[in-house]
């Protein structure tokens, strides 16, 4: 007799664990192989949760040595390499080809090990020590701006997800991502790969459900400190950000075409810092020991 | 009742530690090792081999090739061939990924790496363990992820590679020079011949047998083995675009001059006489942590130790007396064992030039105080040594001793400080503990030193930019300017 294939439930990655969403809901999701995925359709009360832990996870992945960031960003690029067949597998049910998913697979661990480069990099690219004519040492440096809500690209299962997921957490920002609504498969897959690459519980939270639904409450929540929308339409983008207004959340939109090399960089990173300048006095004596 | 009598510390009963050995069973050496170059182990043109030696005891570790001028030339030709071929025309995302594979073997080869560090080298399993093998392993990894956004550290230039970059490196940090010299030649996209020290060959033979596993195209790093004459072949190569030095001021004198007027660039990482100054507002104890770190750190063979100490007179008596009662702790002996502070010289030779420096300090008027610990028979020792009451004329407060001496100095005001520190030929790091945030600012700037460390010492960091001002040489290694000296613009 055939052997019966045991099927995966997909469920939301919220805190480092795969919870149901809360509200019980789900949208059918039709593979390739004629088989049907019911997906979470997640909540308002979902998406509040997630900001609760990414709030919470916050201080200590921000905290985390840059180096120590970088050593997981590149734990999740040999993640997703030793799961690449999985993930081939899966892009093709969602309707890739063979090779536009072998692309979309390596270009993905491919941007990982990019940012991860980028963790202790990006910083003295974008510090300065400032000459003030004053005696003050005064200097300027990043740093992230907290919880970060992502929509992510709606036309990648992975790509897309993975370049707005990795500035941000090589940045020390948590986030809560809404993947893909028609491609939603790989990302909770990709929150397996998260699971299982070091990276703290609640650093990054995958919600699967819809946008429409979900756009006004992400551009809302008043602990939420970004928002980036990697969608062109217009009047959604418009109440993304009317609603960033309520607590000047800043707005990003990542409408790209990620498969473009050109697509990644340190700037991706410095959307979502804050620039901190200190000043602090210069004792002015002893001027005589320098003439050696 | 009898009067309950009143305990002293006796540092030579309570404070003794039970033996804590690392194994050394574990670890995997060869009795013979060959140069590698071209990818592959090759036997010496020479046919000569030198003993390499365990300093703690003597005894003869391995079998090293002593390279000629031929073997150098092989060396350089396949660098050459390997950036002509592959290394330069490889994508710098792809290259990235070979020393991000280096980066990860290093790490999980790092306890039979500092092992063997230990037993070559002389020093403490403890630091080895600690900071040579992880450092390594990071810069590695640091450098791998600039090998795809060099543009972006120079904006507005194209950075270029040079071509074959030819690298000597010292005895005193074996592994970690290997890799502070080769990880940022490899991620700007040169290729590389390497020289380790002749007292000190395994761990970099280790990381050519790391970099053989790592499947790095042949050719693109080439490690060889010898002494003195080798590096001067090198130096004096017709097709060797680049020499980064670490090492000797005077050697890197002679290479300055060797290469003048040739298009090969330089880079020199050379001696210090490292000032630290302990103000009278400094957190004293930990001033005094500060002070044994800053000088007896690795037997005090190292460049940047702070082997000068300026103490505020108004505290003299209080620091002295505290580093003295530290000095008593100090574990000196076996450096495989976990609990020692000290370990082995690096070499006889080293071990001759330190006591020449013992009496030359004596004879010079200062006072020299040494620990009372005991130091074994066998094997190359000296007890820690303070020299009180030193002057600023004293050859033991101008010159380089590379060993566990400090020359101690008192002064009285800012001014006075700053123009000792500064009133010497070398200026490769100072040390400043003050309270006063305002204080190590004004110090920060007013002293000639490429690293200044306030209330701290010796802290090294893939991402922090080391090396020298005047005779501590130039360039600097770390961070984003370590790729300036492997890049053309």
């Amino acid at each position: 007799m055939e052997r019966i294939e045991v099927l995966k439930t997909y469920k939301i990655f919220i805190g480092g664990q795969f919870p149901r969403t809360e509200s019980g809901r789900y949208y059918p999701l039709k593979l390739k192989n004629n088989m049907t995925v019911n997906v979470s359709l997640s909540s308002r009360k979902d998406f509040r949760n997630a900001v609760v832990i990414a709030r919470g996870a916050f201080s200590g992945w921000s905290s985390r040595a840059a180096f120590n960031r970088g050593q997981i960003l590149y734990r999740i690029a040999e993640m997703l390499e030793g799961r690449k067949e999985q993930f081939l597998e899966e892009l093709k049910q969602l309707g890739y080809t063979a090779i536009s998913a072998k692309k979309e697979v390596e270009q993905s661990i491919d941007r990982l090990v990019y940012y991860a480069g980028w963790c202790d990099k990006y910083q003295q690219l974008n510090s300065s020590v400032n000459p003030v004519a004053s005696s003050h040492f005064n200097f300027s440096v990043p740093e992230p701006m907290g919880v970060v809500a992502i929509m992510a690209d709606e036309s990648t299962a992975l790509l897309g997800l993975v370049s707005a997921i990795a500035p941000c957490i090589a940045g020390g920002n948590t986030c809560i991502v809404l993947a893909s609504e028609s491609k939603p498969t790989c990302a909770i897959t990709f929150a397996e790969v998260l699971a299982t690459s070091d990276v703290p519980g609640g650093v990054v939270n995958i919600m699967t459900g819809n946008r429409k639904e979900l756009h006004a409450h992400f551009s809302s929540h008043m602990d939420v400190n970004a928002i980036i929308t990697c969608n062109s339409e217009k009047d959604f983008n418009k109440t993304v950000g009317e609603n960033a207004s309520l607590n000047v959340k800043r707005v990003f939109v990542w409408n790209k075409n990620w498969n473009n090399e050109s697509e990644q960089g340190p700037y991706y990173i410095t959307d979502l810092q804050e620039i901190k300048t200190t000043w602090h006095p210069i004792e002015n004596i002893g001027v005589s020991g320098i003439k050696y | 009742m009898a009067k309950k009598e009143i305990k002293k510390l006796d540092y030579f009963t309570d404070w003794k530690y039970a033996p804590a050995p690392e194994a050394t069973d574990h670890i995997r050496l060869q009795k013979q090792y060959e140069l590698f170059i071209n990818g592959k182990f090759v036997k010496p043109n020479s046919g000569k081999y030198f003993d390499t030696i365990n300093p703690a005891t003597e005894e003869k570790i391995s079998s090293i090739a002593e390279a000629n001028d031929k073997d150098v030339d092989l060396a350089v030709k396949s660098a050459r061939t390997a950036y002509d071929k592959t290394w330069s025309k490889m994508p710098a995302k792809e290259r990235a990924k070979y020393i991000f594979r280096i980066a990860r073997l290093i790490q999980e080869r790092a306890r039979e790496l500092s092992v063997i560090e230990t037993m070559d080298g002389g020093k403490s399993i403890r630091e080895s363990r600690d900071i040579d093998v992880p450092l390594a392993a990071n810069h590695f990894f640091y450098y791998a992820g600039w090998a795809d956004k060099l543009e972006y550290a120079f904006p507005n230039r194209k950075p270029q590679s040079l071509g074959v970059a030819g690298q000597v490196i010292p005895w005193n940090f074996p592994l970690l020079m290997a890799a502070w010299k080769i990880a940022p030649a490899l991620a700007t996209g040169n290729t590389v011949v390497l020289k380790p020290a002749e007292t000190t060959s395994l761990t970099a033979l280790k990381l050519a047998e790391i970099i053989q596993e790592s499947g790095l195209p042949d050719g693109v790093v080439n490690i060889i083995t010898g002494h003195g004459p080798v590096g001067a072949a090198m130096v004096n190569h017709k097709d060797i675009n680049k020499i980064a030095f670490t090492g000797s001021t005077n050697v890197g004198k002679w290479i300055q001059k060797a290469i003048a007027g040739t298009d090969k660039k330089l880079t020199l990482e050379l001696g210090g006489k490292a000032a630290n100054i302990i103000f009278e507002d400094a957190p004293i104890n930990q001033a005094v942590e500060g002070i044994v770190n800053g000088i007896f750190f690795n037997q005090g063979h190292v460049c940047c130790a702070g082997s000068r100490l300026f103490v505020q007179e108004s505290v003299a008596e209080e620091v002295i007396r505290k580093l003295k009662d530290r000095l008593e702790t100090l574990v000196v002996g076996d450096p495989l064992d976990k609990n020692t502070d000290i370990g082995a010289i690096n070499s006889k030779m080293q071990l001759n030039k330190i006591n020449e420096y013992l009496k030359i300090g004596v004879n010079d008027g200062a006072e020299m105080y040494q620990s009372s610990c005991s130091i074994p028979k066998k094997g190359f020792f000296v007890r820690p040594t303070l020299f009180l009451n030193s002057s600023q004329s004293h050859r033991i407060s101008q010159e380089e001793i590379f060993g566990p001496v400090l020359a101690i100095q008192t002064f009285r005001t800012i001014e006075e400080v700053i123009e000792k520190a500064n009133n010497i030929p070398y200026g490769l790091s100072a040390g400043v503990w003050t309270d006063k945030g305002s204080r190590i600012f004004n110090m920060t700037s007013k002293l000639r030193a490429g690293v200044v460390w306030a209330n701290t010492y010796n802290k090294f960091d893939p991402t922090s930019p080391f090396g020298g001002y005047k005779e501590s040489g130039f360039g600097r290694e770390g961070g984003l300017h370590g790729l300036a000296p492997y890049l053309k613009f």
